[in-house]
């Protein structure tokens, strides 16, 4: 198997203790939020990830699967080849296009189902969160997936500062509109600005993340600078980009790409080896920088942290 | 007129009597060579500027494959799927611009160029079905098989590349002579069946932006609006006699 050994990337990020240590306190939280998991979790997770023994990206590999390595991607890889629509539609364009763009100041508005709307500076939206490091797979709808370590924040702690109200079911990102400073946004191919969304539940996850940096470094602008969305059991299009707006609402927002075409993207977009994207299998994945296909794992490896988010639910309806 | 050129269809031949009684400084490039050892030259030439882009992509994969940057982008396979899929497309162009041209121009020593164009065209696909099969599904048959089947726009595509093997096997002069002219050209009309599914096959693939294949659309519109008007004006007019 041709799996490219990088040599700039140290030791210690391969695994990185913050995810250890989180992981641990994720377990905890799990256990006494009454999520269910923790039975089934701890015991796997204990014996797949001794720290420092294997390269699993903050991941308990599905059981019975293979564990194939996880090694972070190349930084210079995950900040060229992107879909960041925004910037242009080919994966070089967001590297070579959002370069000049302006992410300080910046706001986000928070409106809808909340105690506190308002209209929050970054720093403002973030003060007193704690940052957390966490290295996660990123599976893409097109069938390529990356390793990247992240920092961010838990969203729920953002939530959780806004206060939801009880009536309040989702969660309605919106991508910055700006086509003078964003190219992309001045042909139609998208419906903008971008919009993407969440069940509140989804959004409260431990795992579900909003991204404020990544490899150590603050979020470079084609990664989605200066705060984006990641949810790791989800395809890449959940993690919406350059955030400004962040919405609670009743109802089940409208997304683009669900918009866009709704046989071929839906809303939830749980990554299913099961479930084909209608022009191509998702069973299997090319990791970017090997030249085989590695097998896909239901909920991109995270199914025992989030797949009882879905008990009961058809997820061949709700692809 | 000669023997006729061996892919010129009998029915333009006509046409080409009268652009051949201009002067031979228009005909051809000038030079000094016998007409067949110029020709020779030409599609020697023609030959080694149409197998640049494979010399030039199975370099870039090479590089690719040893890890070194490569212009074929970080998910080398699929840059290697599409630009196969693209040079097919740009060598369809070609090889249906060759008689437009040669209308437009009277530049009829282009006409035996066709079907060495047709030809790459052909080759390119197949490198093309060769990368999704090889590369892209690692050499697995079954799973070939299944992505033919189950998804429409790779069905269309593989249809597409079937039909362009009677016209490979038919390139040569001798079938020509045996199937007759009108008959080899009616059978080489697949060929505009082949643009139309190529291009149905390369719409149906792009994610959400069209804008590659709607520019190659435009210059097969042109390509086809020229053939129409061509065909109308031979039937209105008494000008061209029929044969």
């Amino acid at each position: 198997m041709l799996i490219r050994r990088p040599d700039d990337i140290p030791a210690s990020e391969i695994t990185p203790e913050g995810v250890y240590r989180d992981r641990r306190r994720f377990l905890g939280a799990a256990g006494t939020l009454g999520l269910g998991l923790a039975s089934g979790l701890i015991a796997p997770a204990a014996l797949a990830c001794a720290p420092g023994e294997t390269g699993e990206a903050n991941g308990e590999v599905e059981r019975g699967q293979p564990a194939l390595p996880d090694e972070p991607t190349p930084y210079e890889t995950a900040t060229t080849y992107n879909n960041f629509y925004e910037f242009g539609t080919d994966k070089e364009d967001p590297a070579a296009n959002a370069g000049a763009f302006r992410t300080r100041p910046w706001s986000v508005v928070v409106e809808g189902l909340v105690k506190k709307p308002a209209t929050y500076t970054l720093e403002d939206l973030l003060r007193g969160v704690g940052v957390v490091e966490r290295t996660y797979r990123m599976r893409c709808v097109e069938a390529w997936s990356m390793v990247i370590p992240w920092m961010g924040v838990p969203l729920r702690d953002v939530l959780a500062k806004v206060e939801p109200l009880p009536s309040a079911r989702f969660v309605e990102f919106t991508t910055l509109l700006d086509p003078r400073q964003m190219p992309g946004q001045r042909t139609a191919v998208l419906e903008w600005p971008y919009k993407e969304g969440l069940r509140l539940d989804e959004a409260r996850h431990p795992l579900t993340l909003l991204a404020t940096g990544m490899y150590g470094k603050t979020l470079p602008n084609q990664n989605g600078a200066p705060l984006r969305l990641v949810v790791p059991w989800k395809y890449g299009f959940k993690g919406v980009k350059s955030i400004v707006r962040i919405r609670l609402t009743e109802r089940q927002p409208r997304t683009t790409w669900n918009d866009a075409a709704a046989n071929e993207y839906g809303f939830y977009a749980n990554v299913n080896p099961a479930v084909d994207h209608p022009r191509w299998s998702q069973a299997r994945e090319r990791r970017i920088g090997e030249f085989r296909r590695r097998p896909t794992l239901p909920f991109n490896g995270y199914a025992d942290q989030v797949a009882s988010l879905y008990a009961g639910m058809d997820l061949k309806a709700n692809y | 007129m000669a023997a006729p050129t061996p892919v010129g269809p009998p029915d333009r031949g006509a046409s080409s009597v009268e652009r051949r009684a201009r002067p031979s400084t228009l005909d051809a490039p000038r030079s000094t060579l016998t007409p067949k050892a110029r020709k020779r030259v030409l599609a020697a030439l023609l030959f080694a500027a149409s197998s640049v882009p494979a010399l030039y992509l199975g370099w870039q994969f090479w590089r690719a494959w040893n890890y070194l940057p490569s212009d074929l982008g970080k998910d080398p396979v699929k840059g290697l799927e599409h630009a196969t899929g693209e040079t097919a497309i740009r060598f369809l162009v070609l090889t249906l611009a060759v008689t437009p041209l040669r209308q437009l121009t009277g530049w009829n020593w282009l006409a035996p160029f066709r079907r060495q164009l047709g030809l790459w065209m052909a080759f390119y696909a197949t490198t093309h079905l060769a990368t999704f099969y090889a590369l892209d599904l690692e050499g697995n048959l079954g799973e070939v098989a299944t992505e033919i089947v189950k998804r429409p726009y790779i069905t269309v595509g593989f249809v597409a590349w079937l039909l362009l093997l009677p016209l490979v096997l038919t390139s040569t002069t001798a079938s020509i002579r045996r199937l007759g002219g009108k008959r080899w050209n009616r059978l080489h009309q697949l060929t505009y069946v082949v643009v139309g599914l190529g291009m149905l096959h390369y719409f149906w693939s792009q994610k959400k932006d069209v804008t590659d294949p709607l520019l190659f659309a435009a210059v097969f519109a042109a390509l086809f609006a020229w053939r129409g008007w061509r065909a109308w004006q031979k039937r209105g007019g008494a000008v061209v006699p029929t044969r």
